[in-house]
């Protein structure tokens, strides 16, 4: 399994992945820290974000966070953070004061709805690229198939939709360990 | 904007911090009623090239809050907002990291990571759907994500080539 061999390689790491994040920075954090770098798995990739979405604050931040703490501790954790959010805050200021100029430009709406569809087919990619993990927990297959349904379809709170379903799907996996 | 505004400012986006379980753009009703109806700080008009201008750019869509700040304070309201979103979450999200690798030879810690994998994947996959349904009406769009779905699956093709692919796909079918 593949390190990081600096604080500051973690820095730049996250960094790249943020700013290839247009509309979304999910997709590009497994591409790169699973595919390309190798420094998590596939399966410990979603087990961090599952912890990172459970708890407050922006699932992608808290992922960064975890994965710099778990190569650096205190230290990795803030490089991690800081480098997915320094570009893209520079980014993001000059941009709201460009703004007025472009904004409505039918050019730049298009290519925007554009560059969104392209954001939906890699979280979908993503999310099928993750289903193998699933393969040796056969009621897991339901759960992905409640969540996606009630909060994809019927668009329930996920906030409630991650406390009950969850509630049964923590519950299932404990009595299967019992067994 | 004051000093104690700014630091009201700073205490509310702290508070919402903690409840942003799920992700921050769903506090922002909130938001907007605290900055915009309450206050007055940012019009409508600003609030929502906030939120359009975050998810345009590179990065964590949660710099809408940046921008909110920044529209309400300047320099210092974006950091007030910022950090104010930022730092609890972040502390809490830590100590939960730690907690959860010390004990995780625990029975219901191994319960927790195994039952909430299924959940991510689904909400993953919700959250494809929800991106895509609104272009329900526009083959062209829907055509780019599919492609985009198979040919991150099936080939080892940078996605920034896709990105690329679909604003022109965007712009020739406008």
């Amino acid at each position: 399994m593949a390190q990081p061999d600096s604080v500051r390689a973690l820095f730049f790491t996250f960094n790249s992945l943020a700013l290839r994040g247009f509309g979304g920075v999910l997709p590009w954090a497994q591409h790169v820290l699973v595919d390309e770098r190798g420094w998590l798995e596939r399966d410990e990739f979603v087990e961090l974000l599952s912890l990172a979405q459970v708890l407050p604050g922006p699932n992608i931040c808290n992922l960064a966070l975890m994965v710099g703490d778990r190569f650096f501790g205190l230290r990795g954790a803030l490089a991690a953070l800081g480098g997915m959010l320094a570009a893209p805050l520079v980014i993001v200021l000059s941009l709201a004061i460009l703004y007025s100029r472009f904004a409505d430009l039918p050019i730049v709406v298009a290519a925007l709805r554009g560059m969104g569809a392209v954001s939906a087919g890699l979280i979908l990619a993503m999310a099928l690229k993750l289903l193998p993990t699933q393969r040796s927990n056969r009621p897991g297959w339901l759960f992905v198939a409640a969540a996606f349904v009630m909060v994809g379809l019927l668009r329930w709170p996920i906030l409630w939709v991650m406390l009950g379903v969850g509630l049964v799907s923590v519950g299932t996996a404990r009595w299967r360990q019992a067994r | 904007m004051s000093v104690s505004d700014l630091f009201e400012l700073f205490l509310r986006f702290t508070t919402l911090s903690l409840l942003a379980i799920g992700g921050a753009i769903t506090l922002t009703p909130e938001m907007h009623r605290f900055t915009v109806v309450e206050h007055g700080w940012l019009d409508d008009a600003q609030f929502t090239a906030s939120i359009s201008l975050a998810q345009a750019s590179p990065g964590p869509n949660i710099l809408f809050v940046t921008l909110i700040g920044w529209n309400a304070g300047g320099w210092a309201g974006a950091a007030a907002t910022t950090i104010g979103i930022l730092l609890p979450a972040a502390t809490v999200a830590l100590v939960a990291y730690r907690w959860t690798e010390r004990l995780s030879a625990l029975p219901w810690v191994r319960a927790f990571r195994t039952g909430m994998a299924p959940i991510t994947i689904g909400l993953l996959l919700a959250t494809g759907w929800v991106l895509a349904a609104p272009n329900a009406g526009h083959p062209v769009l829907i055509g780019v994500t599919a492609v985009t779905a198979a040919l991150v699956l099936l080939t080892r093709l940078n996605p920034l080539w896709l990105l690329a692919g679909g604003a022109r796909a965007g712009i020739l079918s406008a």
